[in-house]
Formats: structure tokens, sequence, C-alpha cells
């Protein structure tokens, strides 16, 4: 049994919105908190379940339009989100998760589906399908190296003034307007796969900090490895 | 058979002719380039090339080469088969596969998912075997939930007798349109793919094998045909003991699924039965390649679900070489690795490589388990003890490691 200190991190919804291997996100960050001695409890949130509000970090991952329009009527009407949220909560929210946030998003003929309004932002299904690795300069604010992954998706984010963006594209499409992703207080939004946290451990390193405060430095040596490997093939290509 | 017309004769001829001249110059087994030729020449040609014939159709996302090898196997009781033996799995691979066997009153042609609704209406097919749909290279194919939709389109209406999985919801869903099913328990080991309802979105809800929908009235059918561990219970309640050579739960699902679709030609259980257990490796997988006293037995698993399965057939004593790359026909994003379960292979000697092998090296680190990184399959296999080692890959690096072995495998 964990103890009531440990970090909780919630996987929200993993029966519908979990087809990219973003479970990947959970384990990075389980794996990287109990290395520093953090212990961690992971709840995995079904949509039949209510959300819980005592979470730490709140994951939200990638899926297929009808689940989508699900999960975001499922998370309106439950409220657990929201209120988790407004403590303090930190979420990652990625791809068909990230568009949820918003105030819309293009359902499977394109129509617009009510969000449930964490980000303000808005989406809209693209021209064509934005598939590839990404690349992009994170926003100086948040300090943290060129985010790398894999992007798999049909919306183009429009950000409002509420939000900043989370990164500068220098390879792949991203929101469609030059930037990748975006975040307001302790919300990201981002399009990446990869999963993105194995891709990016300073992006949870970042979300953990949020929670437990000052983190020691890891041996990366893997993360580091996989990294440039990406990096410069994607960028040579 | 009747005879074909004169233009679908020369189109098939003329492709017969280029599929021998990729073969003989060595560019593969001519299956696709054969196909297109003859498709260029008549576009027609699959239509009249099924006519007269009476033809299975194989999909799914998993285990499709094997089921269609089986059933032709025991189909060959019956008479020449035509079939696309290497998975060429598309209409040029179907069009290669009848030209080749003009003769035959019979076809089994394995189909990619998403070509299923195409195939099906082009060739008026009599027999759909559907074994499972799970998530698999979503940067290039079509969401399954989409697909199994397409399916149910393209078998309403038709009198077309399926044979499908119903312990697979979304099969069971995609199958469910069409006039005649007859329904096979074969099992479903991964069950990340449905968790919600087909149907309606609402949560399913599972007993046992038993699943029912929450919210509507979807339910899992009442099987005919059952696998019971490492035996089938025919619809008339008769146990057989499968014995078959390939290994693993997923092939003697594979198996039951055979057995069925022979019925459904009219072959009866005991002359498909020893049929099937003559069949011992398909298109290179489950064999044993042999270098410098190390004998490496390989297994193809190109999505988490087969890898579930390739570790029900690994030996935990041994140790295991694993392999991954991510080009076109893998998917070129690896994300899927972290839908892998890797913790089965703790306490056992891992060696890791492919062109991904730092992606793997990553899942592996998060997941406790203990490696080697080799830069090559040929370094992997050359760091073994002489004796049996395991080897899962992916698609194209298993590709590459039959080629080292002259895929004479």
């Amino acid at each position: 049994m964990p103890s009531d200190s440990a970090l909780r991190i919630v996987w929200i919804y993993p029966d519908l919105l979990s087809t990219y291997g973003d479970q990947g996100n959970a384990l990075v960050l389980e794996h990287r908190a109990q290395r520093r001695g953090i212990e961690t409890e992971t709840i995995h949130v079904r949509s039949a379940d209510p959300v819980p509000e005592t979470g730490d970090i709140y994951l939200i991952g990638g899926g297929e339009d009808r689940p989508q329009i699900l999960a975001a009527e499922r998370l309106r009407r439950d409220g657990g989100l929201h209120r988790a949220v407004a403590r303090g909560a930190a979420m990652l929210a990625v791809c068909a998760g990230y568009q949820i946030m918003g105030s819309t998003f293009g359902g499977e003929e394109g129509q617009p589906v009510d969000g449930i309004g964490l980000l303000d932002i808005s989406s809209a299904r693209g021209p064509a399908r934005a598939v590839g690795e990404l690349v992009a300069e994170v926003d100086a604010a948040l300090g943290l190296p060129t985010l790398t992954g894999f992007e798999n998706h049909m919306g183009v984010t429009r950000l409002g003034p509420g939000v900043r963006p989370l990164s500068k594209t220098v390879k792949g499409v991203g929101n469609g307007d030059g930037f990748e992703g975006c975040y307001a207080g302790h919300v990201i939004g981002t399009y990446l796969h990869g999963p993105a946290l194995a891709r990016n451990p300073a992006l949870a390193d970042l979300l953990l900090s949020w929670r437990v405060g000052e983190l020691a430095p890891l041996d990366d040596t893997r993360y580091e490895q996989l990294r440039q490997e990406r990096l410069s093939t994607v960028l040579a290509s | 058979m009747t005879q074909l017309p004169l233009r679908a004769q020369l189109a098939s001829a003329l492709g017969r002719s280029a599929a021998t001249l990729s073969r003989m110059t060595g560019r593969g087994d001519g299956s696709v380039i054969g196909g297109r030729v003859g498709l260029m020449l008549e576009p027609d040609l699959l239509r009249q090339l099924a006519r007269d014939r009476k033809l299975a159709l194989v999909s799914a996302t998993n285990g499709k080469t094997t089921t269609t090898r089986l059933i032709t196997s025991a189909l060959l009781e019956l008479g020449e088969v035509a079939t696309n033996a290497y998975g060429a799995n598309m209409p040029a691979g179907h069009v290669s596969a009848l030209s080749q066997h003009k003769s035959a009153p019979y076809g089994v042609l394995e189909v990619d998912e998403k070509y299923l609704p195409e195939v099906l209406d082009t060739t008026g097919a009599g027999v759909v075997c559907l074994m499972n749909l799970s998530r698999d290279q979503m940067d290039r194919a079509a969401e399954i939930w989409l697909l199994a939709q397409k399916w149910r389109r393209a078998l309403s209406g038709k009198p077309t007798h399926v044979i499908a999985n119903c312990d697979d919801p979304l099969v069971t869903w995609g199958a469910s349109t069409a006039a005649k099913v007859t329904w096979v328990a074969g099992g479903q080991r991964w069950k990340e793919d449905s968790w919600s309802c087909p149907e309606c979105g609402g949560p399913l809800e599972r007993k046992g094998v038993d699943w029912a929908c929450r919210e509507c009235t979807f339910h899992r059918p009442e099987p005919q045909w059952v696998l019971d561990d490492d035996a089938v219970i025919d619809p008339r309640g008769q146990r057989w003991l499968l014995d078959i050579q390939l290994p693993g739960l997923a092939n003697r699902s594979n198996a039951a699924m055979a057995l069925a679709v022979s019925e459904a030609f009219g072959l009866p259980v005991e002359r498909a039965l020893p049929r099937l257990r003559e069949v011992t490796s398909v298109a290179g997988r489950y064999t044993t390649v042999e270098r410098d006293g190390r004998h490496a037995r390989l297994l193809l698993a190109k999505n988490p679900a087969g890898w579930l399965e390739a570790f029900d057939v690994t030996d935990p004593s041994l140790p295991i070489i694993l392999s991954v790359n991510a080009q076109g026909p893998d998917g070129r994003d690896t994300s899927w690795l972290w839908d892998v379960d890797y913790r089965i292979l703790r306490g056992r000697p891992v060696f890791v490589t492919g062109e991904r092998r730092l992606d793997l090296a990553l899942r592996l680190e998060v997941a406790d388990v203990p490696f080697a990184l080799c830069s090559s399959f040929s370094e992997a296999l050359a760091m073994q003890p002489p004796g049996r080692v395991d080897v899962i890959a992916n698609y194209t690096a298993f590709q590459l490691i039959r080629s080292e072995f002259g895929r004479a495998v």
C-alpha cells in the first residue's frame, strides 16, 4: 500500500484514449520519481469511474475520433479533473487529449464538438494528416532542451491569449501555426507521442518538480542516446 | 472452370512472366509485380480470375499468414488450392496467386484489413474468416473501429458465410451484419483495445470469457466452436485434441478458425486436422536457423498483441534477442513499444538490436529489464553460448534476419 504522501499519478481513461503508447508517459514519471526515492501511486481511471480530485499529475492520451468525443462528454459531466486543476494539480494532455482541453475540436465528420475548457485553445480538423517526427524549441521561460517526438493527427489548434505556446516547431506541423503545444499554469498540451516524456525527460521532470520541488539529477544516458539519435536523424533528413 | 476471356488470359500470362523474371533476377518472390502487370492490362482481372472458384478470404491484425496457410493445407484434401502464401495481401498479390493456379477450384486469400471490403466486392468470396483487430502501425493504418465499420458495410446484404472470433468484441461487431456467421470462441489475450462497446461506446463488462455492454444490448454471441486450451470442441460437442506443431496459444486459435472454415467448405474435422498438423513453419516464422552452433528460433511480432503472443511461445529458460526497426512496413512511430509489457523478460539474458534499438533500450531500462546492446543481429548471435536462443523481431527486422540465412526457411 503506498503511503498518503506518495505522488499520485492519474491516468485518465486508458479505455478510451491510450492508442499510441501514451502509457509510457505514466511509466516514465513513475520511474524517474522512484529513482529519486519518491514513492508513487498510479491510478488508472476508466471512463465509467469518477476522476479523483486529489491526484498530483494527470495524464490523458491520444485516440480515435469517437472515443475522443466520449471522453470529452464524460470529463465535462464528471468535473473531477476541473477541480483537480483548480487545486493546482499538474497535467499533460496529448494529441486527442490535448484537443479536448480546449473549447472545441473537430469530430468524426469535422463537426465542431465541445471540449472541456481547461486550456484557452480551439481545434478543428485540418486539411491533411500530419504524420512524422517533430522537432521544436521550447519556450525560453520553461528552460527546457529541444522537444522531440512523433506526431500523428489531423487537428489544427489555435491558441488564445490565456495560454503560451509550448514550443516553436523546427520540423513538423504541431498546432499548424508554427508552434507546437501550449501551456498555462501547470497544464501542458502537446501533439507529441514517442511517448512525449520518454523522448523529453526534462519535460517529465518539469511536471514532477511542480509537485515535489527541486529534483536530484539522474543518469540520463539512455534518454540522451535516444534523443541524439532521433534529433540528428530527423534534422539531417 | 470456365475459360477466361482472351484479354484476361493474356494479362494473366504476362503477369506470370513478370513474376518469373522478378524471381530470376533476385528482386523478390514476384507476387506483387506479377499482379500489378496483370491488373494494368486488365483492371477486371481479379474478378475474372475469382469467378467460378470457391474462395475464402482471411483477415485480422495478427495471424493472417499463418491461418491462410493452415486453411490451405486443410483444403488441399479437397483439391488444388490457389493461395498468396507469402503475405502479398493486396489485390496485386491476389491476382498473382490466382493466376499461378488457373485451374484450382479453391482459393484461400490472405487480405489486408483495409482491403477486405474491396476484395470481397470484387471476388464475391463465399467464405470470410475474421480473427482479431488491435492497434497496429498507427502512422499508416486506419483506426480499427473505422476498419470494423467498413467490414460491417461490406458484409451487409451479401450471402457470404463469415467465420468470426466472438472473443474479440470488435471483430464480433464487424462480422455481425453478415447473413450467416459461425462464431468461434478463439480467445483474446490482448484486451487493451476492447474496453468499450463498439456499438455505443459504453463500458464492456467481462465475466470470465463472456462479455457484454453495460449500456446497450451488444453482447458476446453463443459460439458454435470453442477453443479449450489444447483442444477444439466442434458444434456437435465433440472434443478434438489439436496437437499441432506450430507453437503457442495464438496458433491453436488460428487452428480452431481453420477447422471451422474447413467445415464451411464441407471438409470434416477428421480430414482437416491431420493436414493442420503437417504445418511446421510459415514464411520463416517459428523456424529455427543455425550458425556456429547457435540455434535461433525466429518469431515475428509486429504490434503489442503480437509481442504478447510471441512471449507465450518463447522458452523462459533461454536467452532472447529482440530486433526492432521502424521502416514503412513496420510503422515509423515506435510509441507502441510502450504498450508492450517487457517485465516478463526479467531474469533472462536479453540482447537488443535493430535500427531502433535505442528506443527499445530506453523502454527496457524503464521496465527494469537488464540487456546488452548489439549493433547487428550477427553480433547478437555471436554473443550467445552455443545452444538455443529465441529471437523476436518486427517486420523488416525479421525479413533482414531471414535474408541473412538465404530466406531458405
